[in-house]
């Protein structure tokens, strides 16, 4: 095959099969979790099917699998076909795969088993740190590389996203990584008390930040004015909330230990950025959204460009709530509630996951050398089951999180608490329920995308893209 | 006041702070009127800029929205009058001078002001009065439900390495003041592991000897020589008819009611590992009037005409 003429898709669709794939994985598991906090019994009693140890098996399934795939799939299409080159080496690029796919499977049999570093979302241990930075680092080489190759003049807009992703994670991860290690599945993270909470949740916020928020903006930036067949609708807009968004995030952190005892400056300084970063955060939501100007029609018909627009609502109302809890007054009553597991599924079934699905069904037939998917109207049902999943989700932990934060500060006229803290969890009760059923459909939904992708690409001939030559 | 929230190993560091949290904040400032200003040869507004990439993707050159650039730059302002008023810029305290710590202050006083009073009333009275009292027990039951449900249960019935404090057994004794002071103090409970010394057979024979206390039927044989070990080394705290001691809380062996199960097998692990009890104190968590209503209402668990 000649390698000057075409586009690496063999790494874009392995990476974009294995999103669906741990996607499915992922939701499964927090269905499960879902479903035992509602019927605590489904632990059996085996250590490894506790809430404890499958909880980070759910997160980092779904935030690094799950996402991580979605990441590498499209920033690896996106960067090639804005820089009109091919990535900068095959070998490397696959070498990103497997070590990817080798460190996802050490997380899925190592979590169970209870091996792990106990810091949030960061809970691998120091053996698959390493590989994950070593496969990190090859990442930015390829994407980077492949930028200085380029064949365009400017660097596109996604590109920034993608490229401000992938630097922040190597700091992020190599500096709340830093522990000494005492046997091969046990170490100690290097910082003592109040800096190891501070350094921990810099690294938690600028996860969220920066895997969940910078990469997917990249997402959106290529795959809503390709599938809208529309140009972004502001480019000085894009320059604006770009910088403003990637300086301010880095200070966010602190609003995850508001009233601990992190100094007050600290906690301050993290209130005023996170509240600063409602608008640069909505920059990326309006030029998502009015991209669309002026075609509103499109998404009648257009069940893809529905998850696109739907996602990038989803950005706008959990980077407004955020900045929100973020408030002191307002973190009071919201924060150890189920309110913050509420924001957090708007973010990431809202947002991270609609916006996922809209790009793979974008990329994977194209993939395959066809048009579209096997089937539009399974599209257009995913993207209704999923949406009501988000709804029924959100909406139990809204209602669950505030009426738990209210039980918890109500105090009778003699001054002790009216209820105790089980008679509180017996209030939430329901609303696990209605979550799990949220969480249920969205997890249908993605069996039907399943379904739809095996479809698609049964019997079909893996294609290579042509690179125009024209530059 | 919390000073230490204020000290820095050196004022670089404060500097550091006050300069990049600013630095910060005003190019966003700068960023915005960069990003609005006019150049002369760019694409008019409403225009594609004249990039294309991946044959299709373009950008117009669209101002920002006016209702956006009011929402960042409020925010911008709110943040410079925060940080004005709270602390955040490095040792700089803010004017309100506020702080975590004496909010948390103001607040406990603002409560001790108002509950204080409900709770010094029933200090001055008689636990065993307050006991009869239901006005007085709800409160000492709430204070329970929150502060002692978590190991002794909701209907305060126990747990294993729990006792049951409905059931008149004590292991430090009953009276109210006692209940009293085990509340306020805590208790730590310690029963030695005899593997060492009596070894398995010994344990073994003890165990039976210790489960004929309370009447069960057992190995006469394996009892009598549990007996004469019992003898040797039990009675300093169970004392010699096993009814147990309050003052070191050694447990009654004789009424079939057992702290940390009664299995023939349990009961062999109790007297081979020995057992740890730790109950926590409370005097300075919840203070004497709290334990005051607290203990009645202990108390009236199992004295209830």
């Amino acid at each position: 095959m000649d390698t000057s003429t075409t586009y690496n898709y063999k790494v874009v669709r392995q990476f974009a099969i294995m999103t669906v794939v741990w996607g499915i994985v992922g939701m499964l598991v927090g269905v499960y979790i879902a479903a035992e906090l509602v019927w605590p019994q489904l632990n059996m009693d085996i250590p490894w099917l506790t809430f404890s140890r499958l909880r980070p098996l759910h997160t980092n399934a779904v935030i690094f699998a799950f996402g991580g795939c979605a990441l590498f799939a499209t920033s690896y299409y996106v960067v090639q076909r804005t820089c009109q080159t091919r990535l900068m080496s095959d070998k490397l690029a696959a070498f990103t795969f497997w070590g990817w796919q080798l460190i996802i499977v050490l997380a899925a049999v190592t979590l169970p088993l209870g091996i792990t570093t106990s810091k949030e979302y960061a809970e691998l241990e120091w053996p698959i740190d390493i590989l994950i930075t070593i496969v990190w680092v090859v990442y930015a080489i390829v994407f980077f590389g492949t930028i200085m190759k380029r064949r365009t003049k400017h660097i596109y807009v996604a590109n920034w996203f993608y490229g401000a992703f992938i630097l922040t994670i190597a700091l992020l991860h190599v500096v709340n990584s830093a522990e000494i290690p005492v046997s091969l599945t046990k170490s100690y993270s290097v910082y003592p008390g109040a800096i190891d909470a501070m350094v921990q949740w810099w690294y938690g916020h600028n996860a969220v930040g920066f895997f969940l928020t910078a990469g997917f903006l990249g997402m959106m930036y290529y795959f809503i004015p390709k599938q809208a067949n529309r140009p972004v609708y502001s480019y000085r807009l894009s320059v604006v909330h770009f910088w403003a968004l990637i300086s301010v995030y880095m200070w966010a952190g602190p609003h995850h230990l508001h009233y601990t005892a992190l100094p007050d400056w600290v906690q301050s300084v993290g209130m005023v950025f996170s509240l600063i970063l409602l608008a640069p955060s909505w920059g990326g939501m309006i030029n998502g959204i009015m991209t669309l100007s002026g075609a509103w029609h499109k998404l009648r018909d257009d069940p893809i460009l529905k998850f696109l627009i739907v996602s990038v609502s989803f950005y706008g109302m959990s980077t407004f709530e955020g900045p929100m809890m973020s408030i002191k007054t307002v973190n009071s009553l919201s924060h150890y509630t189920d309110w913050t597991i509420g924001h957090v599924h708007s973010g990431a079934l809202g947002w991270v996951a609609m916006v996922t699905i809209g790009a793979m069904y974008f990329l994977i037939p194209r993939m395959f050398g066809k048009e579209k998917m096997y089937s539009t109207p399974l599209v257009e049902l995913h993207f209704w089951i999923a949406t009501i999943g988000v709804v029924l989700y959100i909406a139990s932990m809204w209602m669950a999180g505030v009426m738990q934060g209210l039980m918890w500060r109500a105090v009778n006229p003699d001054g002790t608490l009216t209820y105790s803290f089980v008679e509180t969890v017996k209030a939430m009760h329901p609303f696990y329920f209605v979550r799990m059923l949220g969480g249920l459909a969205f997890l249908s939904g993605m069996l039907i995308m399943a379904y739809n992708v095996i479809k698609t690409v049964a019997g079909q001939r893996p294609v290579e893209g042509a690179i125009p030559q024209a530059a | 006041m919390n000073d230490s929230d204020f000290i820095f190993t050196s004022d670089f560091w404060h500097w550091w702070i006050v300069v990049l949290v600013l630095a910060n904040i005003l190019g966003c400032w700068w960023l915005i009127l960069w990003a609005s200003k006019r150049r002369t040869g760019e694409a008019a507004v409403g225009d594609v800029t004249g990039h294309v990439w991946d044959e299709t993707l373009a950008e117009y050159n669209n101002p920002l929205p006016r209702w956006w650039l009011w929402l960042f730059n409020i925010t911008l302002v709110f943040a410079l009058v925060y940080l004005a008023l709270y602390p955040g810029l490095g040792k700089f305290r803010g004017l309100l001078h506020w702080t975590e710590e004496s909010q948390y202050e103001q607040q406990v006083k603002a409560a001790e002001a108002k509950y204080g009073p409900i709770f010094a009333k029933y200090a001055k009275q008689d636990i065993k009065a307050l006991a009869a009292n239901p006005e007085a027990t709800k409160i000492g039951r709430r204070l329970f439900l929150n502060y002692c449900a978590i190991c002794h249960g909701s209907d305060a019935r126990g747990n294993r390495g729990f006792p049951n404090l409905t059931d008149n057994d004590w292991l430090y004794g009953g009276e109210p003041e006692t209940i009293e002071k085990t509340i306020l103090d805590g208790r730590q409970g310690y029963m030695p592991a005899w593997l060492p010394i009596l070894h398995e057979d010994g344990v073994k024979k003890v165990a039976a000897y210790v489960m004929s206390l309370s009447g069960r039927k057992v190995d006469p044989a394996l009892a009598a020589a549990g007996k004469k070990i019992f003898q040797q080394n039990c009675i300093a705290c169970h004392g010699p008819d096993g009814k147990g001691n309050h003052m070191m809380g050694a447990p009654n062996l004789t009424d079939n009611i057992w702290l940390y199960g009664g299995s023939p097998g349990t009961i062999e692990k109790t007297i081979a590992g020995g057992r740890h009890g730790r109950m926590p104190a409370h005097r300075h968590f919840l203070g004497k009037n709290k334990v005051h209503l607290l203990a009645a209402y202990i108390y009236s668990l199992s004295h209830h005409d």
